[in-house]
């Protein structure tokens, strides 16, 4: 149990190497090989929930190598209740993706499942890694194989989403090296050697001048927000989403957007306590902007799949409030809505791509009275909707709840009103997903060729059922998740009562002399 | 100055050895050429032999600290690490002509072989002159063996062309450059670059524009070396007209060679030797060289950055690549420390590998396709995946993607300029890498997302031999991206150049 974080990192990306050498005719071998992967991978990490002890916020499984020493940077993993739950929705969804490409991928199989585990790996070391440099390691790595997934096997205008994909997230990147390199030096005279080690940098980055620290905190944030994304960040998002292919899209939307949002508690918030409660202002304003921004663009959407990719932007802003609102429950609000938007936006971009598998077009205008032909599909379809918007009883509602109930009376966003704005977001959510659905699925079939297509398959009910499992159990049972992550977050708030927050906005932003401990 | 006793003459060679070992190679293989005309690998052996001869002998001098021939060159780490470096890449360079078709199949069969040995040998001579004219001979005999090179196939126009620019160019920048240290001598009275160290650090010089007019003629021949805004317009031409081993070389050991003369030039004639002041050394006050190098390196980054976004030539393209990444090599210059040093080193290793391992693949490409030319490599990544792959990872690591040595080297420059509190310059150079990284992911878009017109069968085949130089090239990008420890310490074991503290 001991390296059991690097068996999750490294099992799928070593395994995939050999998908290189099957025989390409083999198809079946193919598929069948990354699934097993993927479910062996899942496996494991349902052995380390049960492993985990939920009763601490400290890092648990922690596992700590000299790599390089001269920059004195470790191989240093550990996972807390946060990055479990991330760990658990990364190793979920990938089986699910895996099951949903055997259709809809019909060249280059064996480069495409090779990068999906290559991307499984890679993510997963993103939300263990504790040391800075390993973590941009990953954090980079990703890129390449998602480049490819959109480029090669993307839709008609791939080219130009995945470079503007590639691009947008590198110049966040690049700002995030020099965030770490800048921190590791100014953390140096206090700590006695250049560390990267987030928990030993985490104790001294507030002897950093507070102008300096908000420079820091400005250099990672851009380029976790970049990732979130939020307004007015996200124009990659609907590009790279509408032309990525169906497991991409729900990779993308499931997880690699959580990247960003995990940046933000682990790094920003972590690091830079005091620049984090001084900018809420700015990124709590971008955040409500985006909620009804991406909201309002969803409504008027003419195609599925941007419609669904920009809800992403509207929820995604919620989990940005409930992050900088500060509190318990918003925190946690914000963790468990990180699973749900993964769980129901990953389903949402799964529906889709079956119907564009059946009628190869998106577009909301050539589908209508489906619930007919599909009625199993239709139904399903509008369980996850209702998740999506809310729904209480489904999980979309406990972490809409927690963030509500944690932000109204935050007193580091310091007022309501970012709650109340936001919250009429939900209704702009009720909005567009049913008229989305009353489009789709109700009403009479106009289109001769709608009238033919077969209902849901056992292999699609295979990629949907497990997502719908877990919709139904966060929304009657949450505990079993939220308790994972109450301890940390506790830990991650720890330090951060109300007076404290209080003070800690009253600082000046002036260079203060550093004291020498 | 000292008069050169036969016994100091003696005692300096044994110093020499490297390089007198070089000299019986070109000979050698002059020989073997005249005797063998058809036989060309034969005589490329006997290259790869000699140099690698030459390179254990250099490697023996490792820790050695001496001045030989009364003060016209030196002997130290530094000097060492690059003549191993010019020894590992030319060696490269010439295996590559074995698998180049336009060198193959070009009128006159090996002479490129003892060129190359030639402009290695100038190269030693560049990393370890100490004196003003032996750096400009020892330039000199680079430049000649390139200009010669560049036309190596003259029965093609383009080539021909390129020579022509080359030279002109070239005569030009020396020209200039021998003026600025002819300048330095009047003022000094010196050639030796300790002696006038020792001289502008005594006397007030502070603030002369002559002495600041004649560091930027001296610019222009180093410059020109290593292809650096606003001494950069011969590159794209020559780089597109000369045949692709050529232009790997100039690349590569041409450029070192630049950066070994440059830094050498530099860190000891205008930096107040012994004098530390909280561990770092000082400039010799009024000559603000290192203002100057910023500028150049901004200047070359943005320049050839934003330059190589537009080209679709690959060898165009990767002739602005090599100016943006000379620009930032530079970047380790600019402060002046021992950590700027260390990080250039770290840079050169890498750079390297990854530039001579994209031109390999270019010459791959353009053995099968006969054309530079992106759209020409539609589709490559169906019809050849192996080398398609190792282009993609040579693209990452010149773009710095982390887990190559590209992230390293720049990682490793970013530390020493954050560390030296300039970080507006380090914010500059990732903005420029982002830049960059539009034309080399451009590459890997025309391999592996366009599709050509026409089927993708039949697949290319290549030699095992192809395989073997292309994994020999990839391996150390992708194991010192990871475990970058053994480069760091040989860098730091390397950053040191002999009289500085």
């Amino acid at each position: 149990m001991a390296n059991i974080l690097s068996i999750l990192i490294f099992l799928p990306i070593l395994f995939s190497i050999p998908i290189l050498f099957f025989k390409k005719d083999n198809v079946k071998l193919i598929k069948g090989y990354a699934l097993g992967i993927s479910l062996i991978t899942f496996v494991l990490s349902v052995a380390l929930y049960f492993s985990f002890n939920a009763g601490s916020g400290e890092y648990q499984f922690v596992q700590k190598m000299p790599w390089v020493k001269i920059i004195n940077s470790y191989y240093y993993l550990g996972v807390d209740g946060i990055s479990l739950l991330l760990i658990l929705l990364t190793t979920l969804i990938f089986p699910i993706s895996i099951i949903a490409s055997f259709n809809p991928i019909k060249i280059r199989i064996k480069e495409y499942y090779f990068l999906l585990l290559l991307l499984e790996g890679a993510l997963i070391g993103v939300f263990t890694s504790l040391d800075l440099v390993l973590f941009y390691v990953f954090w980079e790595f990703i890129l390449i194989p998602m480049y490819f997934l959109i480029g090669i096997w993307g839709g008609e205008e791939r080219i130009y989403a995945t470079v503007k994909f590639f691009l947008y997230t590198m110049f966040g990147s690049v700002l995030l090296l020099i965030g770490i390199i800048w921190t590791g030096l100014l953390v140096q005279p206090f700590a006695g050697v250049f560390t990267l080690d987030i928990v030993q940098i985490a104790t001294f980055t507030t002897y950093i001048p507070l102008d300096k620290q908000i420079i820091l905190f400005c250099l990672f944030t851009l380029g976790f927000l970049i990732k979130v994304p939020l307004f007015p960040f996200h124009t990659w998002l609907p590009d790279a989403h509408v032309q990525a292919p169906t497991a991409g899209s729900v990779i993308l939307a499931a997880l690699l957007l959580k990247m960003g949002t995990y940046g933000l508690i682990r790094f920003s918030l972590g690091l830079f306590p005091v620049a984090f409660i001084k900018l809420t202002p700015v990124i709590a304003v971008l955040a409500v902007i985006g909620i009804i921004y991406g909201a309002l663009l969803s409504i008027v959407q003419k195609d599925m799949k941007k419609l669904v990719a920009y809800s992403s932007v509207s929820h995604m802003g919620f989990i940005v409030i409930g992050i900088f609102a500060l509190t318990n429950e918003s925190m946690q609000g914000s963790v468990i809505q990180m699973i749900n938007h993964g769980l129901s936006t990953g389903a949402l971009f799964l529906f889709v791509g079956m119907i564009y598998e059946r009628r190869h077009t998106k577009l909301i205008a050539e589908f209508g009275g489906l619930r007919k032909v599909m009625p199993v599909f239709a139904a399903l379809f509008l369980v996850v909707s209702l998740s999506s918007i809310g729904l209480p009883g489904l999980n979309g509602f406990i972490g809409e709840f927690l963030i509500l109930l944690g932000a109204f009376n935050s007193v580091n966003l310091g007022t309501g009103w970012y709650t109340i704005v936001s919250a009429t977001a939900v209704i702009f959510s009720a909005v567009y997903l049913l008229w989305l659905y009353q489009r789709v699925m109700l009403g009479p079939i106009e289109k001769e060729e709608n009238k033919v297509l077969k209902d849901i398959t056992k292999a699609e009910l295979a990629t949907i059922i497990p997502l719908l499992i877990f919709i139904v159990w966060i929304g009657v049972y949450p505990n079993t998740f939220l308790r994972v992550s109450e301890m940390s977050v506790k830990k991650v708030l720890l330090n951060l009562d109300n007076t404290k927050i209080q003070m800690m906005k009253s600082i000046e932003t002036k260079p203060k002399e550093p004291e020498k401990n | 100055m000292q008069e050169l006793t036969l016994k100091q003459t003696l005692n300096s060679l044994s110093g020499f050895i490297p390089e007198t070992v070089l000299i019986a190679t070109v000979i050698v293989c002059l020989f073997l050429d005249l005797i063998l005309r058809k036989k060309s690998v034969i005589v490329a052996v006997a290259g790869i032999v000699g140099l690698l001869v030459s390179g254990y002998f250099a490697y023996l001098q490792f820790g050695m600290r001496e001045v030989i021939f009364t003060g016209m060159a030196v002997v130290d780490p530094f000097a060492v690490f690059f003549k191993i470096l010019f020894v590992v890449s030319t060696i490269f360079v010439i295996i590559f002509t074995i698998s180049s078709k336009e060198i193959q199949e070009s009128t006159h069969h090996n002479e490129h072989v003892y060129l190359m040995v030639a402009m290695a040998l100038g190269a030693f001579l560049m990393a370890s002159a100490s004196n003003m004219i032996m750096m400009y001979l020892s330039l000199e005999t680079v430049s000649i063996s390139s200009y010669i090179l560049s036309g190596y196939t003259k029965r093609i126009k383009r080539s021909s062309e390129a020579a022509m620019k080359y030279v002109i160019y070239g005569a030009a920048s020396s020209g200039i450059m021998i003026y600025g240290m002819s300048l330095i001598y009047g003022f000094t009275g010196s050639m030796n670059i300790y002696e006038i160290s020792a001289i502008l650090a005594k006397s007030a010089v502070t603030g002369n524009p002559v002495i600041v007019m004649s560091i930027i003629m001296i610019l222009a021949g180093f410059g020109y070396k290593i292809s650096s805004v606003p001494f950069h317009f011969w590159t794209p031409d020559v780089y597109e007209g000369a045949p692709v081993p050529v232009t790997a070389f100039l690349a590569v050991t041409s450029s070192a060679a630049g950066f070994a003369v440059m830094i050498r030039f530099f860190a000891v004639t205008f930096l107040q030797n012994n004098i530390l002041l909280n561990g770092k050394l000082q400039i010799i006050p009024g000559i603000n060289w290192t203002e100057i190098i910023v500028v150049l390196s901004v200047a070359s980054m943005i320049i050839g950055n934003f330059t190589a976004v537009w080209q679709q030539s690959v060898k165009r393209m990767l002739a602005y690549s090599s100016i943006a990444q000379g620009g930032y090599i530079m970047l380790g210059m600019t402060m002046a420390t021992q950590q700027g040093l260390t990080a250039m080193l770290v840079y050169l290793m890498g750079y390297l590998f990854m530039t001579l391992g994209a031109f390999y693949v270019v010459i791959l490409v353009a053995n099968k396709v006969d054309s530079d030319e992106l759209v020409d490599m539609r589709g490559f990544g169906y019809k050849s995946p192996v080398i398609a792959v190792f282009m993609a990872v040579f693209m990452f690591s010149l773009a710095g993607i982390p887990s190559t040595v590209g992230f390293v080297g720049k990682f490793y420059l970013f530390s020493a300029l954050i560390e030296s509190n300039m970080v507006w310059l380090a914010l500059v150079a990732v903005l420029n890498s982002v830049v960059s990284l539009f034309f080399y992911i451009k590459v890997l878009k025309y391999m592996f997302l366009m599709k050509p017109e026409e089927e993708l069968t039949p697949k290319y085949q290549y030699g095992i031999g192809n395989y073997a130089v292309l994994l020999l090239l990839a391996l150390p990008v992708m194991f010192f991206g990871l475990y970058f420890a053994p480069l760091v310490k040989i860098a730091e074991y390397s950053a040191i150049l002999i009289g500085l503290k």
